[in-house]
């Protein structure tokens, strides 16, 4: 009799558990889910061949970019059927070592190529690679809610996370030492932050969150904090996006802003790539023409980025005319 | 009929024990043939420089494990302080106090406990535990040394209990008998006589939550903070090795230096499991010479 009632209870203590364990893995679950889901969709386009030649693109790279790429390959092909377009993540740089080994036909990467790079796909492909900016990426400058710092500039950002200043009350804010946030080595962010605003080698006191959303996280629960995230990042509640001027003359703007993006007015913005060895022409082509049409643009700015400039569509015609 | 059966039943079975050591062959060549670039390019000495790791550097890429070394101690190490009484005094109470029934609604919560995934436990980490230590102690940043240690602690823990458990049940009867024919009482007994008898089980038990603890990654990437940097105490943050290989490993490209000595760290990584595993197994083995 008493063990049965224990049974029973602990049953119920198994079930809750079991629902509470449910309950906290789900948001970190999905976030990894998406990006296969819809590789897994693109692919399901696959079987629906008509008359016209079936082609294939494999797209590869950039973690950042995977999901804004994989949905416009499917919006591509549900208008052009005879084309099937796979899309994988892995990093910039695992793109471009793929493009050079000749395993995927498009390499998305968030960096330029590297001269070196650039040297071993021509030297394996004897090709000349060829890169299409299709959209445009911002990255925001995160502090918590409760710091009263509002703007830096780019060489303050700069000089923290060299960790040549260590307080706040350096630039403006509370007296606290400053708890720097950042990414991994390999991750395209790291290389564009460490290139345009570190400009030198990055604090070792700077610590290495596993992804985005972490350090967003930290940044929540760090009155101290400061980080780095994709713009898109930067509306959760508990942190807030700084405004910053490219030097200490000119204006501070914030990336929350559509337009102080799109006029080039916020400084820590750059274009995404996607390299090709040798110059794009039929299925290919007109995939990337549909990237940078206005349909294309939309989808972009409907996924969290923003739309090329014209400064972007002039480097472009050297690839797309 | 019946001989066919059982020799084909024969070459299947020691096929499957083969294949263990075929696993565990292959990884071991993985590791070395990959790493072995690496070493012969940089050399064994800046693996161990004081430096720090520094792969992506704007200038020089420097390579060095030590601080991630220190960083895996610090966590293995805090983890044991954490785990082994909490997880010997659980295995006594079950195994010596625990009425049946309580035994029966205790076992399958360790169970429990044993199958959260490190995920889970890492969010928790992250998100409930680092900011409790963070105003306990008065930091900036609860993602330490600390936050790991306790996490990683409670998932050696099933490990501990279980094995420890096991050793304190193997311990003769005739023992506890004749310490409470003496007079001793429970207490007594279980602290003076079962516990030092089943001494080298506790260890191996030790140890093998030790080994769990080394290897732990999921967990410890998203509470420790992984900073580069020498930590200066528990409350630093700091980056394991098993940790740091995680981080890069991603995204690292294919083949080069980077990638091989990554490579190294793995096989630093499996040669530290691999002594503290051997060393346990050595403990185990030598348990009935105690006992008998």
């Amino acid at each position: 009799m008493n063990q049965k009632r224990w049974l029973t209870i602990l049953g119920l203590f198994l079930l809750i558990a079991v629902m509470m364990v449910a309950g906290c893995g789900e948001p970190a679950e999905e976030q990894s889910e998406e990006p296969a889901e819809e590789t897994e969709e693109t692919e399901g386009a696959n079987g629906e061949e008509t008359d016209q030649e079936s082609v294939s693109i494999m797209l590869g790279g950039s973690d950042s970019e995977v999901n804004v790429v994989a949905r416009l390959a499917e919006e591509y092909m549900n208008e052009n059927q005879h084309v099937s377009i796979a899309v994988t993540g892995g990093g910039s740089g695992v793109g471009i070592s793929s493009l050079i080994d000749g395993d995927i036909d498009v390499a998305n990467s968030s960096r330029p190529m590297r001269d070196t790079e650039e040297d071993a796909l021509r030297d394996n492909h004897g090709e000349e690679p060829y890169a299409v900016r299709f959209a445009v990426d911002g990255v925001a400058v995160l502090v918590n809610d409760a710091n009263p710092v509002e703007a830096l500039t780019v060489d303050q950002v700069g000089a923290i996370y060299r960790g040549d200043i260590t307080n706040w009350s350096d630039v403006g804010g509370n007296d606290q030492e400053i708890t720097l946030y950042g990414r991994q080595s390999t991750s395209g962010t790291y290389v564009f932050f460490m290139e345009l605003v570190v400009q030198g080698e990055y604090s070792e006191r700077k610590r290495n969150m596993a992804g985005t959303s972490d350090i967003v996280e930290a940044v929540i629960g760090d009155e101290s904090g400061i980080g780095y995230a994709a713009i898109g990042y930067a509306d959760e509640g508990g942190v807030k996006a700084l405004n910053i001027a490219a030097d200490e003359g000119s204006e501070a703007y914030n990336p929350t802003v559509l337009e102080n993006v799109t006029s080039g007015n916020y400084p820590l913005t750059r274009p995404l790539y996607q390299y090709m060895a040798g110059k794009p022409e039929g299925a290919l082509l007109d995939y990337l023409l549909f990237e940078v049409s206005d349909a294309g643009q939309n989808i972009v700015l409907d996924e969290g980025f923003y739309p090329i400039t014209e400064t972007d569509r002039v480097f472009n015609k050297n690839a797309l005319e | 009929m019946v001989s066919i059966t059982e020799k084909t039943m024969r070459v299947i079975f020691i096929s499957c024990g083969l294949a263990i050591i075929i696993f565990l062959a292959g990884i071991l060549y993985i590791l070395l043939s990959n790493s072995m670039p690496g070493l012969i390019e940089l050399g064994l000495g800046p693996f161990f420089a004081a430096d720090r790791w520094n792969p992506g550097a704007y200038g020089e890429p420097s390579y060095s494990l030590l601080n991630m070394i220190y960083g895996t101690l610090m966590v293995t190490l805090g983890a044991l302080i954490f785990a082994v009484p909490i997880g010997v005094a659980a295995a006594a109470y079950l195994a010596e106090i625990a009425s049946p029934w309580e035994r029966e609604f205790f076992k399958p919560i360790v169970e429990v406990l044993a199958g959260v995934p490190s995920v889970v436990l890492g969010f928790f980490g992250l998100v409930v535990l680092a900011p409790l230590i963070a105003r306990a102690f008065n930091l900036n940043s609860g993602l330490t040394a600390f936050n790991g240690a306790i996490l990683v602690g409670v998932m050696a823990l099933p490990t501990i209990i279980t094995l420890a458990e096991d050793a304190i049940t193997a311990v003769p009867k005739e023992y506890r008998h004749a310490s409470l024919a003496l007079g001793g009482t429970r207490w007594q007994t279980i602290w003076k006589i079962t516990i030092p008898a089943a001494f080298s089980g506790i260890t191996a038990s030790a140890m093998l939550g030790m080994g769990r603890a080394i290897g732990e990654t999921m967990t410890v990437l998203m509470v420790t903070g992984n900073m580069v940097a020498r930590p200066e105490s528990f409350l630093d943050s700091v980056r394991t090795l098993s940790a740091g290989i995680a981080i890069d490993i991603g995204d690292v490209v294919f083949n080069s230096t980077h990638f091989h000595a990554l490579f190294v760290a793995g096989l630093l990584l499996f040669l530290i499991t691999f002594l503290v595993n051997l060393l346990a197994d050595i403990l185990i083995q030598r348990k009935p010479e105690v006992n008998k």
